[in-house]
């Protein structure tokens, strides 16, 4: 019996702009395990941060269903969905940008506290503020800094440290290690995965770094032009990449090792406008395998074998 | 090794930021050489001296607070701290050219990208605006972009094209020396890997010399023949691919090679190098590394290590290496 935290379905985000309907998400399902990190890849604009925000409600949903601990949090009201945020945190992509700068370390991350009143005096307060510092490798001594005055690594432990402070089961992680260097993305990496060891969360891990996303998740969901096109237990989705389009994204990485040579399969072109998109496979236009099929029909996201997903029309064809 | 093969040969440079706040130590004593027709990876994280040593090459730091104590940068035999601002203005975009990591912020908004390009012709070819938009057409299509979209804004490119354009100008001058400020770090990946591939393409078809600033070891091994590691403004090994990749010596390098993630053994525990980077205005006395070193010794926060040579090329800074031990290697774990 699969423990499952988090199921989505049907996911729709559009947006309007003054050239029609973008379709930044459409159609997204997925399901998350209890304890588990499923981490989403794609290039910018494929829609990978509307999903994550969609499912915290932080933008509302067009369409689909979100169903977290048995729940549809799409019915809830404004006040039972305060109370759900408790449960469902994010984690952002900039560090710089993502924290009050006319707050101090302590009082970011009290903050939520006391939105919920979850202490009753400050010193109580304070103290689990410490603990938490201490958690994420803050010094105790950083406690009345401003961000200013931190590193990005630093910073990015702030906002652990916040998403962590009303004890989630779920944590939307977008991004949250690319504006940092090598060396501190590895020690923010490590911390995130023993947080997740020590205190049983799941993730949600949205990246564009696909070692990253490999070293880190469970799951990967492959996501282009606002579609799932790929979904599949890590080590499988590396191994046996199915979509064309996971194909090319797997070999474009450029891996640290001269010894290692690979077949480097070349896209044509850029991403296309996700505003009104036709009926077709997404991908189509810069697929080297298309054909008129492919142009004129939505392939659909189907099981090809146990846990892996995929969906493109010429499946076992090349 | 020939004199005459070096295209640009750096000695000893030493640039600082004075400001009010304290005087910022960006480069310190930093030594970098590229042969003709050869691209050389210069490595390290954020604020290691990576674009400084850019800017410098093209006379371009800002001064104030930029001072150039000391040093020198000889390019093509002649030592760049001493040409005048004229003799620079002419060497810039024809015989030394830059990418800028940023392709949304280094075109013009407001001029059409045919006009920006044709502007290097005009400028260090001296000919006409029709015959320089003529040329500006060629060019773009060799970087893969229709020449009638010459006639549209940079808003109108995605990132990708928006980068071709910035390499576009870079090579319309045909510079000998092509010096690429991580040119794709603001691209998606699949987009990255369409760049260099063409970015190598034109480097072989131009026998262009590069130096390819990444912090990425990845584009390293894919398009540098040497490798240059900096840290706190200071070359700490350099070698060719091989050297770097297979005989790694120097701690930071380790360390800079284990905060990868492997992509072949993902449930090992990522080691990162623990701390910061030293504060460049508080640089400590010894090795610059030595705080964060895993390695560390007594001496290595007294004395600035030597330089030890384990082959012609090779070499590496650090306490921990002699004449002899340098060649067993032996002391550095890499998985």
């Amino acid at each position: 019996m699969t423990d499952t935290l988090l199921e989505v379905k049907g996911l729709k985000k559009y947006f309007n702009t003054p050239r029609g309907q973008l379709h930044a998400v459409d159609d997204v399902s997925f399901t998350i395990e209890r304890g588990k990190t499923l981490g989403i890849v794609g290039e910018s604009g494929c829609g990978k941060s509307t999903t994550g925000r969609a499912i915290l409600r932080l933008l509302e949903p067009t369409a689909g269903e979100i169903i977290f601990e048995g729940q549809n949090i799409e019915e809830l009201s404004d006040n039972t969905m305060r109370e759900m945020r408790r449960d469902m945190q994010i984690i952002f992509q900039d560090p710089f940008s993502s924290l009050n700068p006319r707050k101090t370390v302590s009082q970011t991350i009290m903050e939520p506290m006391q939105i919920f009143n979850l202490y009753n005096s400050k010193e109580e307060c304070m103290e689990h503020v410490l603990h938490l510092m201490e958690l994420v490798g803050l010094a105790e001594r950083l406690v009345n800094t401003y961000p200013h005055e931190l590193d990005g690594g630093r910073r990015q432990r702030i906002g652990i440290a916040r998403a962590l402070a009303l004890e989630p089961k779920f944590i939307v992680c977008d991004e949250p290690v690319s504006a940092l260097d090598v060396s501190i993305q590895a020690q923010i990496l490590n911390l995130m995965k023993e947080l997740q060891n020590q205190l049983g969360l799941t993730y949600m891990f949205i990246t564009h770094d696909l070692s990253v996303v490999n070293h880190f998740s469970d799951d990967i969901g492959v996501m282009y032009l606002g579609k799932l096109i790929e979904k599949a237990p890590a080590d499988e989705l590396f191994e046996h990449p199915m979509h064309p389009y996971t194909q090319a994204l797997l070999s474009a990485i450029p891996v640290p090792d001269i010894h290692y040579k690979t077949e480097r399969v070349l896209l044509k072109g850029e991403i296309t406008s996700p505003i009104e998109p036709p009926k077709a496979c997404r991908f189509a236009a810069r697929c080297r395998y298309a054909t008129e099929q492919c142009h004129n029909e939505d392939p659909e996201f189907r099981e090809v074998t146990p846990g892996h997903f995929v969906s493109c029309l010429r499946l076992g064809e090349f | 090794m020939e004199q005459k093969d070096v295209l640009l040969d750096i000695k000893d440079l030493v640039v600082e930021f004075r400001t009010d706040d304290g005087v910022t130590h960006a480069l310190n004593h930093l030594d970098l050489q590229i042969n003709k027709g050869e691209t050389l990876g210069l490595v390290g994280e954020t604020g290691a001296g990576k674009t400084t040593t850019g800017l410098s090459i093209l006379k371009l730091v800002p001064s104030p607070p930029g001072v150039t104590v000391q040093g020198s940068i000889m390019f093509d035999g002649e030592d760049i701290r001493e040409q005048s601002e004229k003799v620079m203005m002419t060497l810039r975009g024809s015989e030394i050219s830059m990418i800028f990591q940023d392709p949304m912020t280094s075109l013009n908004p407001v001029h059409v990208i045919e006009d920006q390009i044709a502007e290097v012709y005009e400028y260090h070819q001296k000919v006409s605006h029709e015959k320089a938009v003529e040329k500006a057409h060629e060019i773009l299509e060799l970087v893969g972009i229709p020449a009638d979209r010459g006639k549209e804004y940079p808003h109108q490119f995605s990132g990708g094209m928006k980068q071709r354009v910035v390499i576009a100008i870079a090579l319309a001058g045909n510079p000998r020396l092509l010096i690429a400020d991580e040119p794709t770090t603001a691209l998606d990946v699949t987009i990255q890997a369409q760049v260099l591939e063409m970015m190598k393409d034109l480097r072989n078809k131009f026998g262009t010399s590069m130096l390819m600033i990444t912090h990425d070891l990845g584009i390293v091994a894919d398009i540098c023949d040497k490798v240059s590691i900096i840290y706190a403004g200071h070359v700490v090994e350099h070698g060719n691919l091989e050297d770097i990749f297979d005989h790694t010596r120097h701690p930071y390098t380790e360390g800079l090679f284990n905060s990868l993630p492997n992509l072949n053994d993902r449930k090992a525990m990522l080691k990162p190098i623990r701390g910061l980077m030293p504060d460049p205005t508080q640089l400590p006395p010894g090795c610059p590394f030595a705080p964060r070193c895993d390695y560390a010794m007594d001496c290595c926060s007294k004395s600035k290590p030597k330089r030890v040579y384990r082959n012609d090329e090779h070499y590496v800074e650090c306490h921990l290496y002699n004449e002899q031990n340098i060649k067993e290697g032996g002391v550095i774990n890499r998985d």
